[in-house]
């Protein structure tokens, strides 16, 4: 079956994954509401559109970095200045977050097109400096300088003496999409399970599938071959005759646009904009993710930022009094000393437990989690047929 | 190579797709509650969302031991605290509305984004009814925005901000914690007899919101005294160096410097402004002084001899006299072994009167909580009668004027008890210009049905 000008394979790898995101809610929900192991369930509203707006943003960094190898340490800015222009838009227009989105795009469009346009004329290590700087520059003059334009660091909040010009009458108080309120969701209980069906989040999982499909399309097209040429050897392309900087610079916009539509659907899940949004420690968050997950494959942004976004937000929670109680029935003594030990892995340290992660999977699988499914993938394979391995496989794989 | 093959078949084939896939999460009908987490079973459970990470962490790690340590309290194990001494005596040690007290803890990491995250994700997966806790105002307007909007109450933390019960106050939000107007005001008449009233102030200011209001209000308490206001400087806030801020303080004309500065940045720029000799230096013919409007226990700690004989304001110390105060101090410093901070108190504080709140109201529900905590007056937390007004969600109460201790005699007494400034005098009206004027409002209560 061929699917919108995808090959067969693609169709099908499209297909898994629109299926996975549309069923989120329920396989991030594995354990019963009242289990001790509820603590790992991660199926709330809040958490599963963060997975999609940061898989979004990992998307759009892995054009630039996973296709040209230009790694960019200044994203940040392009989320900051997305979240900025949609409360603008609520503070100026109304709750629909349709203009603000639009004009998330085009403001990191053109911000990214002025970036880029001062920062590819280096590579290497010299452009990623510079877009630190930048990034860097943009945070500082969102969190002091720009008061007035971004409520510095507070954050840019809506009032409710703001104009709000196209503000209906009934028209709901908070982000909605012509109606359809954010932060409305629709329960379903069955059994001791609880799952959460949250309109946020399915907006959010088909921006986020059809943006995945765009970058499926920017993978498979000449463009995408032509930044992989840039990745590879740019020095050559550049002996053959070719510029390479308009590439580069389009994969940068690209790029751009995606970390502002992120940025902009982080403001349209919550209304609020902060500088911190567009701190160093934000940008090194999305080469982690991008990392982690397998850099140039299409899957390894979208798991990588999984990952990190799990992390931080169901083991920075477990506490000592959570310990206590799944440790509680063992000895006083092996109680006492699994909680200290564990006591460093979890809670407040949760950033100990996800370094080691990363180090194992960067030393053990170079490729991202995405080469560690290939892997097993592989291994089960081959336990299937014994070894009667026709080699395909140990051909360096296509980009999934 | 690549070809769009869009017909118009699959295009509504896709858009009847994508509608589907809208319209799926309203089939089912949401719960019915009356409220946003109404509590169904036998426990009931508070949010405590502190800094556990970043520069913060410190006062969010004593702010969490003093919260775990009310809701003991509630639960009726341990010595009950201040549950002795409050005047209200509906809490009796048997949870709340029979249910018992639990907890989930969070950490806001000192940024609005994590803060706000860690606040939903206890919203949305553990079912909180009320979040406390921070030590920061930016953190606390996020947040409290955020509470507003999910109908749920929030009490806040460490937050000294006009801000946080003046533009940006909300119907939901309440703070037991001073504010800078009232370190202002409880500051001048002690500046006015120690050090006259012709002096010529030079500000250093964190650069957000707190700072900015901080100075506003300082100079402007100290321009009423006669005071001359030299120069302002911003400083980025977490700036680590101070020198080039503090060098050209000595020839600008000003014998008084004040550090509108918090946490690690005042423990830096008070320790250099001692190190460049400011203390010791004279100017226009008088001792040339350094002033610290905000004191913590933490601060106080850290910049070590530096602040002796430095004056500054604090919400509550655990040296004070009152039977409140020493109840609070020796549970707390029975079960951790030190005595508490003033972020540590006003968090248990916060909790003991939401729970009060609760008890007295009969219900959880946010606007039934938000009515009974409004014009509440209550006696016996450790600053002597309150009254929590219903205008804009702020306590008044006594305001103490601290001075670095000349001689202290443990690490815990670095600071000492100037003045106790009555609560007359730091009271302002609702719509005062520092906090909004008229078009602050609290907005409607939401209770989220």
């Amino acid at each position: 079956m061929k699917f919108l000008g995808l090959s067969k394979k693609d169709t099908t790898f499209l297909l898994i994954v629109i299926t996975l995101t549309l069923l989120t809610p329920i396989i991030l929900q594995p354990f019963p509401e009242n289990s001790t192991l509820a603590q790992f369930n991660a199926g709330y509203p809040d958490l599963m559109q963060r997975f999609a707006i940061f898989g979004i943003f990992a998307i759009g960094f892995n054009i630039l970095f996973g296709l040209t190898g230009y790694l960019s340490f200044g994203h940040a800015a392009f989320l900051g200045v997305g979240s900025y222009s949609v409360v603008w838009m609520y503070k100026l227009l109304g709750f629909n977050v349709l203009p603000g989105l639009l004009l998330a795009i085009v403001v990191s469009a053109l911000f990214a097109l002025f970036i880029g346009f001062i920062s590819l004329r280096r590579s290497g290590i010299y452009f990623s400096i510079l877009t630190l700087a930048f990034a860097q520059m943009s945070y500082n003059l969102a969190y002091s300088v720009l008061t007035p334009l971004t409520n510095g660091e507070t954050g840019l909040q809506v009032y409710g003496n703001d104009p709000q010009v196209l503000m209906g009458e009934n028209a709901p108080d908070s982000p909605h999409f012509f109606g359809l309120v954010m932060n409305e969701s629709a329960r379903l209980d069955l059994g001791g399970w609880q799952f959460t069906f949250n309109n946020g989040y399915y907006f959010t999982a088909i921006i986020a599938i059809i943006v995945f499909y765009v970058s499926l399309r920017i993978f498979r097209s000449p463009f995408g071959l032509m930044l992989r040429a840039i990745k590879t050897n740019q020095t050559r392309l550049n002996y053959t005759g070719l510029n390479s900087r308009p590439y580069t610079l389009a994969a940068f916009v690209i790029s751009g646009m995606y970390a502002g539509l992120a940025g902009g659907l982080m403001a349209a899940m919550d209304p609020l904009a902060g500088a911190e949004r567009m701190q160093w420690t934000a940008s090194g968050e999305v080469v982690l993710m991008v990392i982690l997950g397998g850099a140039g494959t299409l899957m390894g942004p979208i798991l990588g930022a999984g990952f990190i976004k799990y992390f931080e937000n169901i083991f920075s929670k477990i506490n000592d009094q959570v310990l206590q109680g799944w440790f509680g029935f063992l000895p006083d003594g092996i109680e006492n000393f699994l909680i200290g030990v564990s006591h460093f892995f979890v809670g407040k340290s949760w950033h100990l437990t996800l370094g080691l992660l990363f180090m194992l999977v960067v030393i053990f699988l170079p490729g991202g989690l995405v080469e560690g499914g290939q892997r097993i993938a592989k291994a089960l394979r081959k336990k299937r047929s014994g070894d009667d391995d026709d080699g395909t496989e140990a051909q360096p794989s296509a980009a999934e | 190579m690549s070809k769009t093959n869009i017909t118009r078949r699959g295009l509504m084939r896709a858009g009847a797709a994508t509608g589907a896939g809208l319209a799926l999460p309203t089939i089912f009908t949401s719960g019915a509650t009356a409220f946003t987490n109404e509590p169904t079973g036998d426990t009931v459970t508070f949010g405590f969302n502190v800094p556990q990470t970043g520069p913060y962490a410190e006062e969010g790690l004593d702010e969490l031991r003093a919260q775990e340590l009310a809701v003991e309290h509630i639960n009726g194990m341990g010595d009950g605290g201040m549950l002795n001494t409050f005047s209200s005596k509906v809490l009796d040690g048997t949870g709340i509305l029979g249910k018992k007290a639990d907890f989930v803890t969070g950490d806001t990491q000192t940024k609005s984004d994590a803060a706000r995250a860690s606040a939903r994700s206890m919203i949305e997966k553990d079912g909180v009814v009320m979040i406390n806790g921070g030590s920061s105002s930016g953190v606390a307007v996020a947040v409290q925005g955020l509470c507003q909007e999910a109908g749920i109450i929030f009490m806040a933390g460490l937050t000294h901000s006009n801000d946080t019960t003046g533009k940006d106050r909300k119907a939901n939000g309440f703070r037991h914690f001073f504010n800078a107007y009232q370190s202002g005001a409880a500051l001048a008449p002690v500046l006015k007899n120690a050090y006259g009233t012709d002096r010529r102030a030079y500000h250093l200011t964190a650069d957000y919101t707190w700072g900015w209001t901080q100075q506003e209000s300082i100079q402007s308490a100290t321009e009423a005294l006669g005071w001359e206001t030299v120069n302002n400087v911003l400083t980025p806030v977490g700036a680590g160096d101070f020198s080039s801020y503090i060098t050209p303080v000595l020839n600008s004309g000003a014998d008084v410097l004040i550090l509108n500065h918090y946490g690690g940045d005042m423990v830096n720029s008070l320790t250099q402004a001692v190190q460049f000799g400011l203390r010791d230096a004279q100017a226009n013919g008088k001792n040339f002084e350094v002033i610290v409007p905000l004191y913590s226990e933490l601060m106080a700690a850290g910049a070590g001899d530096n602040i002796r004989g430095v004056y500054g304001s604090m919400n509550w110390n655990w040296q004070l006299p009152d039977e409140g105060t020493q109840a609070f101090v020796r549970s707390f410093g029975e079960k951790y072994g030190f005595p508490p901070s003033g972020s540590a108190h006003t968090c248990y504080v916060q909790t003991l009167l939401y729970a009060d709140a609760v008890t007295r109201a009969g219900s959880f529900n946010p606007c039934a909580v938000a009515e009974a905590l409004e014009d509440f007056e209550f006696d016996g937390m450790g600053n002597g009668p309150t009254l929590y007004r219903g205008a804009d969600h702020q306590c008044f109460k006594d305001v103490l004027v601290m001075k670095g201790s000349d001689n202290p005699t443990t690490e815990y007494d670095t600071l000492e008890i100037v003045e106790q400034t009555p609560v007359e005098q730091v009271m302002y009206e609702p719509n005062h210009p520092m906090f909004g004027g008229d078009e602050a409002s609290l907005g409607e209560c939401n209770d989220g049905a």
